[in-house]
């Protein structure tokens, strides 16, 4: 399989992740979508990193995969916290910073 | 390496590598779209769970059998677990999720994304045509091996990432503690303190009697009887008050237990016991002796 095969498909799965972001409205599955957004970058790095053919693509996807835990981490504790004042995981509720 | 000779199994001959990147590239696809349609959260975390499995089996078909593992463990198993875990505790409410805030903001989402990725796509077939064919068996074989040369990789070059990563680690994890910690500003009750409040509070104190206590049935439509035979209607639960559907009281079987309560003992013919009534058979069989 060439290259392209593995970063077209890398593209597809980014773009459900912005589809998802932009059309639903619970937290949670928002932040599943921004999740799927990581993994398709990675497997860009991973395949152009076969392509350019040393391993510095791989390292940078383990970083990649190390930042997105940390950032799962807080993103549910945050939307944990919210859920536990408002009530609600929609991502449409929050909205008292505004006045 | 076990993993290894999976990998180079799975790239060595062509055929399977493009069996495996289309069985595997459906599979991620049409995970993330049911992340989009199912309702439920918890069925999209499955999903996306299914899209991240399939791209860590990609992984290791593009020689990087250390990353693909990482994925299994580290997003299906401690990602998407935890997201299952805070779907458990706050998402089952989110049922309406696919109802529009904003009118009509559905089909323009879409069709820029389709915009979006038709751009994406355009531009990588057309930068990556006539690419060279790509390896890593040269790179991977250099330090005898994928995991040791993403190691010598990340304690050399990318050294001082590597550490920054460790404070981002530590970081995010007393977040996570300082954002779910809930101070107590009140003394926590004790079973003291609860047992004080039922009493001084009006009401029962004690448990209720539980339905069917000396009545008839046991079912729990039946409402308890008290000694003297009148029914406690607060031993059936409230929704059946409701509906109506409380079994009504027989009044042969309590009269005869107010009368039993009264002294007016019923004597039988052979020896003083007390002789149940077919209506009453719920209490001891005294009658039984011979």
């Amino acid at each position: 399989m060439t290259t392209a095969h593995y970063v077209v498909l890398s593209a597809i799965l980014f773009s459900l992740g912005v589809l998802g972001v932009l059309i639903r409205r619970n937290a949670i599955i928002v932040f599943m979508s921004v999740e799927m957004m990581l993994n398709a970058s990675n497997l860009a790095f991973v395949a152009f990193a076969r392509q350019a053919g040393n391993l510095d693509g791989q390292t940078i996807a383990f970083f990649v995969m190390t930042v997105a835990a940390a950032e799962v981490v807080v993103g549910l504790a945050i939307i944990m916290t919210i859920f536990r004042t408002r009530r609600s995981a929609s991502i449409d509720e929050p909205n008292l910073l505004k006045y | 390496m076990n993993l290894d000779v999976i990998a180079s199994a799975q790239v060595g001959s062509n055929g399977g590598a493009e069996i495996v990147f289309w069985v595997c590239a459906v599979i991620a696809v049409s995970g993330a779209v049911g992340m989009l349609v199912s309702r439920k959260p918890v069925h999209s975390a499955l999903f996306v769970a299914m899209t991240m499995v399939s791209l860590a089996v990609l992984y290791l078909a593009l020689d990087a059998p250390f990353l693909g593992m990482v994925q299994i463990i580290v997003y299906t198993g401690a990602v998407m677990m935890l997201f299952v875990f805070v779907i458990m505790i706050v998402g089952v409410d989110a049922s309406d999720s696919l109802v529009e805030t904003i009118r009509g903001q559905r089909w323009p989402a879409i069709a820029f994304t389709a915009g979006f990725a038709a751009l994406l796509i355009g531009a990588i077939v057309n930068g990556l045509q006539g690419a060279p064919d790509p390896s890593l068996a040269l790179a991977n074989a250099a330090d005898g091996g994928n995991v040791q040369g993403i190691a010598r990789l990340i304690f050399t070059k990318y050294a001082l990432a590597f550490e920054i990563t460790s404070a981002l680690l530590i970081t995010a994890a007393l977040g996570a503690v300082l954002l779910t910690h809930r101070e107590r500003h009140t003394p926590k009750a004790t079973q003291e303190d609860l047992s004080r409040k039922r009493f001084r509070e009006p009401g029962h104190p004690g448990n209720l009697p539980p339905a069917g206590t000396y009545a008839r049935h046991n079912a729990v439509d039946t409402p308890a009887l008290l000694p003297d035979g009148s029914p406690v209607p607060e031993s059936v639960p409230g929704p059946l008050h409701e509906r109506g559907s409380v079994r009504p009281v027989n009044a042969g079987a309590t009269d005869e237990v107010r009368s039993l309560a009264g002294g007016h003992t019923v004597i039988t013919e052979d020896g003083g016991h007390v002789q149940q009534s077919d209506d009453f058979d719920n209490g001891p069989e005294a009658g039984d002796k011979p």
